[in-house]
């Protein structure tokens, strides 16, 4: 392995239009690591990840994976650094029309010429993985939530990646399979020796699990650090996002005009 | 849905329709009698030819021999020049008659062939040169009246010696 | 007053941009889909499987209405025909209406309920679950790998559907004429095969199937893709693949026919 980072980011810009979304974002990513990115609803996380991935280009900077720079790479070049990294998606978005066992063994039949009984073997083991090898025979609509972010991991390790990006994979689960998905995520990054960059509002959680945080606030890292110095933090914005806190840097109320001329008060004063 | 009966309904899928469009073209469409592909090619020159139109039945003793396949107007002669696509099962000696006839009083017009009685066969290309055009329904009522005006004419000629 | 007449025009102006933006937009994905159809066709078991959804699922409904189509105009030809004296000729009538216009029509315009609707819906609802995506992401194209087999499927379905519906249409007309109503049989056939010609009739009409089934999958095909993600967004364009697909079938028949039949007897 060598030691240069896995995902290296310059000077990242991103804006669609005119609203900016991303301003200037530095961000090195080491192998074998599982990273957090935070950040408000609406902060650009997802972006980022988008951007990794190279389904959006940036308006400038650049975002380095496996040094290479993947806006300038041309489509079959793309596709072909894609097999090498993968993505769960927020709901899993497991193909509805494919049983739990088609799912993962997707990839290995649209890009390897395996045999059926080989592919047969890799996908249980990978279900066993984590734990649904009982359930390969169900479709997506049988899964419950957590059951379905399982498989959706299953099959983003299936050809072995060596980064996977998850977009908010807590969301909407309850604490048990949070939990299970939290641990999974951990486990399988140390044991297939993959990088993993977890996109999350999910504090408590993934502090749980991962060996660095970035928040990302306005389109700019608001701080970032190993989750130890994160809850020790006491610069504003991170104190306000680990805690939960109502009012802060981040403030309630939207940029407005002042309360008393949008109600038209003023007039009646004046 | 399992693969296997999965591919014999989409076999049996493709199998009906495939069947339909043979019903279609040798029941309905009677390809089977009468195709394009051995055929040959008669024309005749034709000084009417009322309503004939393209694809109209070529018979002869009722039976259909062939279609219409173009109907052109030829500037040398100032006639109707009709070429037809005839069987190739079916030979007419040279001195073949082909007249425009109408099936019923109001129904569609064909053309009829009566062979005639020359050793010699027509080959494809050949031209009929006995023709006969089509009657015309306004043609034969104004040769009637016409006829019957001058009949009364004649009358009253007698009357005035 | 001259401001909001300049904001009518605008607003023209914009329409008529945006519309043929899409038409541009929606001819480039119909060639992509072409273009990549490369992985369907050598992988002929996804095509096999659009098949089932979009060909043996429409089935049922399109016997079940040729049926009723046939009968119905076996009926109604019969009742004109015989104050004629010519009720000898209803299978031609049959036959030539099914065969050139109403069996190709209707069984597009079922086939664009049926199974164009259903295209449009999955696809979109794959877009807005975040699978195609996800697709994307795996490194496997979408178009070729969700899109171009599903269009292909509909290709193939519809002239196969349409054959049927006529060929049933006429056996439900045969029904009607000659078992329920008594007409002669040899005469019914007959005529049929005397004003029936296999070139003008026939492929004619197969060739207008093949044109509908290409414009109800592009259409349907390209609905599903750029439905925006939501729910409300699936429903509108699944709305709108039925609509624009009846009046391209429509208006298509209509240029078809006039090119087919002109001058015919």
């Amino acid at each position: 392995m060598t030691s240069e980072p896995l995902v290296e980011i310059k000077g990242l810009n991103f804006s669609y239009g005119e609203r900016s979304i991303l301003k200037g974002i530095d961000m090195t990513m080491a192998h074998g690591k599982v990273i957090a990115i935070m950040g408000g609803s609406g902060s650009g996380k997802t972006t980022l990840l988008r951007l990794i991935g190279g389904a959006v280009r940036p308006s400038s900077g650049n975002v380095k994976v496996a040094g290479k720079v993947v806006h300038e790479l041309k489509r079959d070049e793309l596709f072909l650094m894609r097999r090498k990294m993968s993505m769960l998606f927020q709901f899993g978005a497991l193909f509805t029309d494919l049983s739990v066992f088609d799912n993962v063994a997707f990839q290995m039949r649209e890009h390897t010429d395996l045999p059926e009984s080989m592919i047969r073997d890799l996908v249980l083991m990978k279900l066993h993985a984590v734990g649904l090898r009982g359930a390969h025979d169900l479709m997506p609509a049988q899964l419950s939530g957590g059951m379905a972010r399982r498989v959706a991991l299953a099959r983003s390790i299936a050809l072995d990646p060596l980064l996977i990006m998850y977009d908010e994979p807590f969301t909407g689960l309850d604490p048990i399979s949070l939990t299970v998905i939290g641990n999974l995520i951990r486990r399988l990054t140390d044991a297939l020796g993959m990088t993993s960059i977890v996109v999350t509002h999910d504090v408590q959680e993934s502090l749980k699990i991962v060996d660095q945080v970035y928040f990302i606030s306005d389109g700019v890292i608001a701080a970032h650090g190993t989750p130890d110095e994160v809850r020790g933090s006491i610069a504003p914005f991170v104190h306000q996002f680990v805690h939960g806190e109502e009012d802060g840097p981040v403030s309630f109320h939207y940029p407005a005009n002042a309360y008393a001329r949008d109600l038209k008060l003023e007039g009646s004063f004046a | 849905m399992q693969r296997t009966t999965m591919d014999l309904w989409v076999g049996l899928f493709v199998m009906a329709g495939v069947g339909a469009l043979l019903v279609l073209a040798l029941k309905v469409g009677n390809l089977g009698t009468y195709s394009a592909a051995d055929s040959y090619t008669l024309t005749g020159n034709f000084e009417n030819i009322g309503g004939l139109k393209v694809r109209a039945p070529v018979k002869s003793a009722g039976v259909v021999v062939g279609r219409v396949t173009d109907i052109q107007f030829s500037t040398e002669t100032y006639d109707a020049l009709v070429i037809m696509s005839i069987d190739s099962r079916y030979q007419f000696p040279k001195d073949t008659f082909a007249s425009i006839l109408t099936s019923g009083l109001i129904g569609e017009q064909y053309i009829g062939l009566a062979a005639g009685g020359d050793d010699a066969m027509l080959k494809s290309g050949d031209k009929m040169m006995k023709t006969n055009s089509a009657l015309v329904l306004e043609e034969m009522i104004g040769r009637f009246l016409f006829n019957k005006a001058s009949e009364g004419d004649g009358n009253e000629d007698a009357q005035k010696n | 007053m001259p401001r909001r007449i300049v904001t009518g025009i605008q607003g023209i102006g914009h329409r008529v941009i945006d519309s043929v933006w899409r038409l541009g937009y929606a001819s480039r994905f119909f060639l992509l889909t072409l273009l990549k159809s490369g992985t369907s066709l050598r992988r002929f078991g996804l095509i096999i499987r659009e098949l089932y959804f979009t060909g043996v699922l429409s089935l049922i409904i399109i016997i079940v209405s040729g049926l009723f189509v046939g009968m119905v105009l076996g009926l109604q030809g019969y009742e004109t025909l015989q104050r004629y004296g010519a009720e000898s000729a209803v299978g031609t009538m049959v036959a030539l209406s099914l065969l050139r216009e109403l069996g190709p029509v209707v069984a597009a315009l079922l086939f664009a309920s049926r199974a164009g609707s259903a295209i449009t819906a999955e696809i979109g609802l794959m877009k807005a679950t975040e699978q195609l995506a996800a697709m994307e992401m795996m490194a496997v194209d979408p178009i070729a790998r969700v899109v171009a087999p599903r269009f292909w499927a509909g290709v193939i379905s519809m002239p196969l559907l349409a054959a049927l519906f006529s060929a049933i249409g006429i056996f439900g007309g045969y029904l009607v004429a000659v078992i329920l109503i008594g007409v002669d049989e040899g005469s019914f056939w007959s005529q049929m095969q005397g004003a029936v010609d296999f070139r003008y009739d026939i492929v004619n009409g197969v060739i207008k199937t093949f044109v509908f089934g290409i414009a109800i999958t592009a259409i349907a095909v390209f609905e599903g893709y750029d439905a925006s993600p939501t729910a409300e967004g699936v429903s509108g364009a699944t709305t709108r693949t039925v609509v624009t697909s009846a009046l391209a079938i429509l208006g298509l028949d209509f240029i078809l026919t006039s090119f087919m039949f002109r001058g015919m007897g």
